[in-house]
């Protein structure tokens, strides 16, 4: 589905060229859901951004479905760490605006949208703005944002790092539900340990600096995953020690 | 929003004018220097028709200048945000011509323009269009970065990118400049007016000084201040109206 064959990506700065990615070889199968792993400034964002055909690589090539990425594609969706919402839209009218920029029949899609809302937990919030909502709620417009351009491929950056703890696990949890009852091709960055080992099939650690891939894990849970109380929280550990480990001593 | 709020502002205005009335009555103070409050009454009770008729024709001149300059300094701030090359060139020329005292021209408008109401309006056209053009290029171009990835993201055209959103995300600050205008609006025509004194407000002032009728140049300048406060207090109303939401992300 997705598959990047030896992607450098390098930025200038005024101290000369700094090296972002270097040499990345990595393949995500349809339906997968990987996690990107790594310290602040490996890159992960990068990693993204060329997935989503927001930047290009400086060298190496990007491919999704064995077509190379040059510009955004309808069915590849990246959802931002902000929720980025237009302050004077309503949470339904944020989650249509890629319908009404896409040109996409509306009356349909609004029925999808107030779906998708009530889905999320955000029954009777359909008309509020984005300051009446906490920032969990507006994560969760951003994530209908996303889904209603029914992605094949969902790209996350972080999109949950900007909330409290409980409702980090409240939405990582309601996106594992998601992601089993529909299925898209996932690539999800984070610095959580716990979040990648809760929802990934597969863990991409990456090291600092040049970013690189350090190692990929597969997480052998089965689904529905918990943070804790469940029959696999010994090998659960054992994953978040692993991953620990790679991490630290980077 | 507080019930108890008007109160505050309208015990301001009552004390100061108790203030001036007060000091007008314990130090004497003949009404050829300062005007007591009544004084003023009395003088817009002597002439009511006159007074409004030529504040009735400020306002005409404030109302069209200032108009014409929204109309105008939108368009130049949205054709100079067109592009990131024009925008560069043309930002210094506009602060250079900023920075000119708008008030000298007046004399000068009336050597182009005659002595109508024209030089008027393009004087309160001149002194609004600045603050309007400028807040609205900075309000253009301070689209946060994720929401230009976003419309990036979307594939969104040009077009749709401004409609969308650069324009909607620029309407907040369109509206201090707005505001600053229309304070600036009143003074234009004013100072207009006295350097043509043939009609308005400002003409008043100018006559009754000539004839040493103070309390008629204090309720002239009464009005103005009025009428710029209304005008003032209205384009807020249509802020309210328009973007109820900025006030919420500000605050």
């Amino acid at each position: 589905m997705i598959g990047l064959d030896r992607v450098s990506r390098t930025f200038p700065t005024r101290d000369g060229e700094v090296t972002a990615l270097s040499d990345i070889d990595l393949r995500v199968d349809k339906h997968e859901f990987v996690a990107v792993i790594g310290r602040s400034g490996c890159g992960k964002s990068t990693l993204l951004r060329l997935m989503a055909g927001l930047l290009a690589p400086t060298s190496g090539t990007v491919t999704v479905d064995g077509a190379p990425v040059r510009r955004p594609r309808a069915d590849v969706v990246l959802m931002h760490q902000l929720p980025a919402l237009l302050p004077w839209r309503t949470a339904l009218g944020n989650v249509m605006l890629p319908v009404e920029i896409r040109r996409l029949p509306r009356a349909d899609h609004r029925v999808k949208a107030a779906e998708l809302l009530d889905a999320v937990g955000l029954t009777g919030f359909h008309h509020r703005h984005p300051y009446e909502l906490s920032g969990g709620m507006q994560q969760r417009v951003a994530l209908c944002r996303a889904l209603i351009q029914q992605p094949r491929v969902l790209l996350m950056d972080e999109p949950f790092s900007a909330l409290d703890a409980l409702t980090r696990e409240e939405l990582a949890t309601q996106l594992q539900a998601m992601h089993m009852s529909a299925p898209a091709t996932t690539v999800f960055v984070t610095h959580s340990i716990a979040e990648a080992v809760l929802l990934a099939d597969r863990v991409v650690v990456l090291s600092t600096r040049p970013g690189r891939v350090r190692q990929v894990l597969d997480i052998a849970l089965p689904r529905p995953r918990s943070f804790g109380h469940s029959a696999h929280v010994a090998e659960a550990a054992g994953y978040v020690a692993e991953l620990h480990d790679l991490l630290l001593h980077d | 929003m507080n019930a108890s709020r008007p109160v505050l502002p309208v015990a301001g205005a009552l004390a100061a004018i108790g203030i001036w009335w007060g000091a007008t009555a314990v130090f004497g103070i003949r009404p050829l220097f300062l005007p007591a409050p009544p004084d003023v009454v009395a003088a817009f009770r002597a002439q009511p028709g006159y007074l409004l008729c030529e504040t009735g024709a400020t306002l005409l001149e404030t109302v069209t200048g200032f108009g014409l300059a929204v109309l105008l300094g939108l368009l130049i701030a949205v054709t100079l945000t067109a592009s990131r090359t024009l925008e560069r060139a043309a930002l210094p020329v506009l602060v250079a011509l900023n920075s000119v005292p708008k008030v000298a021209v007046a004399p000068l408008l009336v050597v182009w323009l005659g002595f109508g109401p024209r030089p008027k309006v393009v004087l309160v056209l001149l002194i609004c269009v600045f603050p309007i053009v400028v807040a609205t290029m900075a309000g253009l171009t301070s689209t946060p970065s994720e929401l230009g990835e976003l419309s990036r993201s979307l594939s969104a055209s040009a077009w749709q990118t401004y409609v969308k959103i650069r324009l909607p995300w620029a309407l907040p600050q369109v509206f201090t400049g707005l505001k600053v205008a229309v304070s600036l609006a009143v003074i234009g025509a004013v100072v207009a007016e006295i350097s043509n004194p043939s009609g308005g407000l400002g003409a008043v002032v100018v006559l009754s000084g000539m004839s040493f009728d103070t309390p008629l140049a204090f309720a002239a300048i009464v009005l103005l201040a009025l009428l710029s406060t209304a005008l003032f207090y209205l384009v807020v109303a249509v802020e309210r109206l328009l973007v109820p939401w900025a006030r919420a992300i500000a605050g």
